[in-house]
C-alpha cells in the first residue's frame, strides 16, 4: 500500500476502538482492552512502516509524504485537509507510536486486569482492593480491578487518535482539532476518578488553564490565515516571499513583526499545553489521574504536542534571523520563558515528596529545556530532546506507577494507612522490585544526563551547546543550573525510593508488578539509552564520528540546509558532565541515610524549603488573583448585583407597570363597556323572548287562525297595491 | 254547460267549510277531515281550470292525482301519529296536546 494511504489510516484504528468500546463493548473488560490494544497496535505498525518509508525517501524535507483533499469550500477556494510526513513529524510519529503502545499494554496491568472486583469499589473512585481466600483458608487482601476498566481504554483510544491526528496532519487547523480533542481527553482522564474531589478540581484546572493558551493560539491561527490565506505548513513555510513579507511587515503592536506576533500567539498555546510558566500550574495537579494517563498525556505525548507546535512554527519565530545574530524578539521571549521554566520547575521538584509530582515538575522543567532550545535557535537539539525525553519520561512515569502499585500492594498487606505515593514512605524497593528499579535507574540517569551512555546526555548536551553558541549566556547558565538540580532531584528520588532500608511496613511488603507493566518498562528503557546514539555530534572527543550524526542531518534538513553542527567547544560538554555527575552524587550523599520520613533538606534550607514545597505559592497567588475575583464577579457582582438587582429590578418594574396598565384598562374599558354591553345585549334578548313567549301556546288551531288571518291580510294588501298599480 | 264560476264558488265554499272544520273541531280526526275538504276543493279548482282552458294538456288531471296521492299518504301518517298520541295521552283532543307551548 502506498505510504500516503497508510498515513491517512494511521489515526483511525484508535478512533474505531474508542467508538466500539463506548457504544458496544463497554461491559466486557477483556474485549475492550483487546480492541484498544489492537487499535493502538495497528497504528503503531503503520507508523513504523511509514517511518521507514520516510527515512529511506531521498530529500524528504522538500518532498514529504503528503496527500490532501478539499474539505470546506470557502468562497472560491477550499479549505484543504491533508496528511503530511516530513522529517519532523516522522521522528515525532516514531516516539508517539512507541510510547502510546507501551502505555496501552501497561494500563492492562495497572488497572489490575484479572483480579476480582472489590466489594467496596464504586465507579469514580480508585479500587480499594478485594479479599480472597486461598486453598488453605487464609484471607488475603489483593488489589481489585478498576470498576470503569473499559471506559478507561475508550478514553485512552480517543486520546491516541487525537495525538496521531495532530502528528500526521498537514495544516494548523487539523492540528488544532487534535489539540482540542486531547484537551478534552485530558479533562476526562485526569478526572477519571471523579469521585475524588481533588481529581475533579484538577480536571477542571487543567481544562481551564490550557484553554487560556488555546484561545490565544486560535487568535494566532486566525491572524496567520488572514495574512497567508492558508494554514498548510508547506504552503506557508515554503513560500519565501510570504515569509519575507511576514518578517518585514509590522504587526502594529509591541513593535513585533507579523511573523513574530503570530509566532508568539501560537506559542502561548504551547505555554498552555506544555505547561510553561506562567500556565504551568495544571500539570502537577494532573497527577490525580491514573498513572498511565500521567505517563501518556503529561509526559510523553500531549505536552510534547505543545513543543511540537513550537518547533513547527520555528520559521515564524525566527523569521528574519540568521544563525549567529541576536535572536528576534519572539525568540528572546521563547528562550526566556523556556529557560526560566526549566530552572523554576527544577527548584520545585527538589522539595516534592510525591513520586509523581517530582516527575511532573521535572517534565515541566525538561519541556522548558526544549522551549529554550527553540529560543536560541537550536532547532535539531529541541527535536532531539523532545524525542529522548518522551522515551525516558514515559519510562519514569510508568516506573513510578509500578512503584506505587507495588507499594499499594504492601499497604494492603500490612494494613497501614500510609500514602503509597509519598517517597518518604518507601526506601529499599531495589530488592523487592528489581525490574522496576533497573529500568527506573536507566530512566533517571537519562533524565539527569548521565554522560555518554544515556540518551538524555546527548540531547541535553546539544541544547547546552546550542545555547552556548548562540551567545545567550544567561540562558546557558540558567539551563546548566537546571541540569544540576535535575541530576540532584533525580538521584534524590532514586535514593529515597529504591536504596537504603524500607521506612514503612508497606515498603517492606512491596511486590514486583505483573509482566504487562514491566515489559513496557524494559522496551522503553532500551530507547532511553539507544535513542541518544542517533544524534552523537561528529566532533565529540573519542567516540564522535563512529556513528553518523543521523538525527542532526535528518531533522536539520527541515530548515533547508544540512544541519551544520557548530564548531566543537569544550565548555558546554564540560558543563554538562560537571553538572550531571556532582548533582547525582550530591543527591545520593544527602539522601542515602534517611531513616525516618523527614526530608533532611528541610532543616538545611529552612523557610526556602517551605517555599519550594508550596511551589512558590503560585496556586495560592492565582487563587487570590484570578479565581477569587472570578468567583466574586460571578457570585456577587453578576449574580447578586447585576442579575438580582438591576435586571430583576427592570423586569419587576416593567411587570408592575403593565399590571397598573391592565387595571386601568379593566376599570375604564373592559368592565363598563365590554362587560356591560355584552350583558345588555344578552338581557335584551332574554326580555324579548319572554315577551314573545305567550305566542307559543302549543295549540295548533290557534296557530292556524293566526296563519289564515295573516294570509288574508297580506292578500288584501297585495290586492290593494295591485289595484293601485 | 255550467259556467266555470260555479265550480269556483263550490270550491271556495268547500275551502271555507274545511278551514272552519280544522279550526273549530276539537277532535284531531275531525281536523284531518277538514284538511281533506280543503285538498278536495283544490282538486275541483284544478279540474275545472283544466276542463275550461286547454283540454289537450293533462296537467290538471295529473296534478289532481298527485294531490290525492299526497293526501292519502298524509292521512296515513296523520292517523299513525294520532294513534301514538292517543297511546301516550289517552286523548286526541287538539288543545290537550300542547306540549310545544313556549
Amino acid at each position: 500500500m502506498a505510504a500516503e494511504t497508510l498515513l491517512w489510516l494511521i489515526p483511525l484504528p484508535p478512533l474505531a476502538a474508542f467508538i466500539l468500546i463506548t457504544l458496544v463493548t463497554g461491559k466486557k473488560k477483556a474485549l475492550s482492552h483487546s480492541l484498544a490494544i489492537v487499535g493502538a497496535g495497528s497504528s503503531w505498525l503503520m507508523s513504523l512502516f511509514v517511518f521507514i518509508k520516510a527515512v529511506t525517501r531521498p530529500n524528504l524535507a522538500e518532498n514529504p509524504i503528503a496527500a490532501s483533499i478539499n474539505w470546506l469550500p470557502t468562497g472560491e477556494t477550499a479549505l484543504r485537509i491533508g496528511v503530511q510526513l516530513d522529517n519532523l513529524s516522522a521522528v515525532v510519529l516514531f516516539f508517539v507510536a512507541w510510547t502510546i503502545l507501551m502505555i496501552f499494554i501497561y494500563s492492562v496491568g495497572y488497572h489490575n486486569y484479572g483480579h476480582p472486583a472489590g466489594e467496596r469499589d464504586v465507579p469514580g473512585l480508585p479500587p480499594h482492593g478485594a479479599d480472597v481466600k486461598d486453598v488453605h483458608g487464609h484471607t488475603h487482601r489483593v488489589p481489585s480491578v478498576e470498576p470503569m476498566y473499559a471506559r478507561f481504554f475508550g478514553f485512552l483510544s480517543l486520546f491516541a487518535f487525537a495525538m496521531y491526528l495532530l502528528v500526521v496532519c498537514d495544516n494548523l487547523l487539523l492540528l488544532y482539532t487534535g489539540w482540542e480533542i486531547m484537551g478534552l481527553c485530558s479533562y476526562l482522564l485526569i478526572g477519571f476518578w471523579y469521585g475524588k474531589d481533588s481529581a475533579k478540581k484538577a480536571a477542571m484546572k487543567a481544562f481551564m488553564t490550557t484553554r487560556i493558551g488555546d484561545v490565544f493560539m486560535l487568535l494566532g491561527i486566525v491572524f496567520l490565515y488572514t495574512q497567508a490565506g492558508t494554514l498548510n505548513y508547506r504552503e506557508i513555510f515554503g513560500n519565501a516571499a510570504l515569509m519575507h513579507a511576514l518578517a518585514v511587515n509590522p504587526a502594529g503592536f509591541l513593535g513585533l513583526s507579523q511573523a513574530g506576533a503570530i509566532g508568539l500567539l501560537l506559542f502561548i498555546g504551547t505555554i498552555g499545553k506544555s505547561a510553561q510558566f506562567p500556565l504551568h500550574v495544571w500539570l502537577p495537579d494532573a497527577m490525580e489521574g491514573p498513572t498511565p494517563v500521567s505517563a501518556m498525556i503529561h509526559a510523553a505525548t500531549m505536552v510534547s504536542a505543545g513543543v511540537y507546535l513550537a518547533i513547527r512554527i520555528f520559521p515564524l519565530l525566527t523569521a528574519g534571523w540568521e544563525p549567529g545574530d541576536v535572536g528576534t524578539p519572539a525568540m528572546i521571549v521563547v528562550g526566556a520563558v523556556g529557560a526560566f521554566t526549566a530552572l523554576f520547575a527544577a527548584t520545585i521538584a527538589v522539595a516534592q515528596n510525591d513520586i509523581k509530582r517530582v516527575l511532573a515538575y521535572s517534565t515541566i522543567s525538561q519541556l522548558g529545556y526544549m522551549i529554550a532550545a527553540i529560543g536560541v535557535g537550536a532547532y535539531t537539539a529541541a527535536i532531539f530532546h523532545l524525542v529522548t525525553h518522551a522515551f525516558f519520561k514515559a519510562l519514569l512515569f510508568l516506573g513510578s506507577g509500578s512503584v506505587i502499585h507495588g507499594v499499594e500492594h504492601g499497604v494492603m498487606h500490612s494494613g497501614e494507612h500510609v500514602d503509597p505515593q509519598d517517597m518518604l514512605n518507601m526506601g529499599g524497593l531495589r530488592k523487592k522490585m528489581p525490574v522496576t528499579f533497573w529500568t527506573f535507574l536507566i530512566g533517571g540517569l537519562a533524565l539527569s544526563g548521565f554522560p555518554v551512555i544515556t540518551a538524555g546526555f546527548w540531547s541535553k548536551d546539544e541544547i547546552l551547546s546550542g545555547a552556548f553558541h548562540s551567545g545567550q549566556i544567561v540562558i546557558f547558565v540558567t539551563l546548566a543550573l537546571a541540569a544540576l538540580l535535575t541530576a540532584f532531584y533525580t538521584m534524590r528520588q532514586i535514593t529515597l525510593t529504591f536504596l537504603g532500608q524500607p521506612r514503612t511496613e508497606a515498603a517492606r511488603h512491596a511486590q514486583e508488578t505483573p509482566w504487562t507493566m514491566t515489559l513496557p518498562l524494559l522496551i522503553l528503557s532500551i530507547f532511553a539509552v539507544a535513542a541518544g546514539w542517533s544524534g552523537i555530534p561528529e566532533h565529540f572527543p573519542l567516540i564522535g564520528g563512529w556513528l553518523p550524526n543521523w538525527f542532526e542531518h535528518f531533522t536539520g534538513a527541515m530548515l533547508g540546509h544540512e544541519g551544520e553542527a557548530p564548531a566543537f567547544s569544550a565548555v558546554p560538554l564540560l558543563v554538562s558532565v560537571i553538572v550531571s555527575l556532582p548533582g547525582l552524587t550530591l543527591g545520593w550523599l544527602v539522601y542515602r541515610g534517611v531513616k525516618i520520613a523527614v526530608d533532611p533538606l528541610k532543616k538545611t534550607l529552612g523557610r526556602l524549603h517551605g517555599l519550594l514545597q508550596h511551589k512558590y505559592y503560585f496556586d495560592e497567588l492565582y487563587t487570590f488573583l484570578f479565581i477569587k475575583p472570578a468567583i466574586w464577579v460571578s457570585e456577587v457582582f453578576t449574580s447578586r448585583w447585576m442579575d438580582r438587582v438591576v435586571i430583576d429590578g427592570i423586569l419587576h418594574a416593567i411587570a408592575r407597570a403593565f399590571l397598573w396598565l391592565g387595571k386601568l384598562v379593566r376599570q375604564g374599558f373592559d368592565v363598563p363597556v365590554v362587560n356591560a354591553g355584552g350583558d345588555a345585549i344578552a338581557s335584551g334578548f332574554k326580555k324579548g323572548g319572554a315577551a314573545l313567549q305567550p305566542m307559543q301556546s302549543g295549540r295548533v288551531q290557534q296557530y292556524m287562525v293566526v296563519m289564515i288571518t295573516v294570509v288574508m291580510v297580506f292578500t288584501a294588501i297585495l290586492l290593494a297595491i295591485l289595484k293601485l298599480v | 254547460m255550467i259556467p266555470l264560476s260555479w265550480y269556483l264558488i263550490l270550491s271556495a265554499a268547500l275551502v271555507c267549510v274545511g278551514v272552519f272544520g280544522v279550526i273549530s273541531r276539537r277532535n284531531a280526526i275531525a281536523m284531518l277531515l277538514g284538511v281533506e275538504l280543503i285538498l278536495n276543493a283544490v282538486n275541483i279548482n284544478l279540474l275545472a281550470f283544466w276542463r275550461y282552458k286547454d283540454v289537450s294538456h293533462v296537467t290538471g288531471q295529473v296534478f289532481t292525482i298527485m294531490v290525492i296521492t299526497a293526501a292519502a299518504a298524509e292521512v296515513a301518517v296523520g292517523l299513525a301519529i294520532f294513534i301514538a298520541v292517543y297511546r301516550n295521552k289517552r286523548t286526541i283532543a287538539a288543545e290537550d296536546v300542547a306540549d310545544l307551548k313556549g
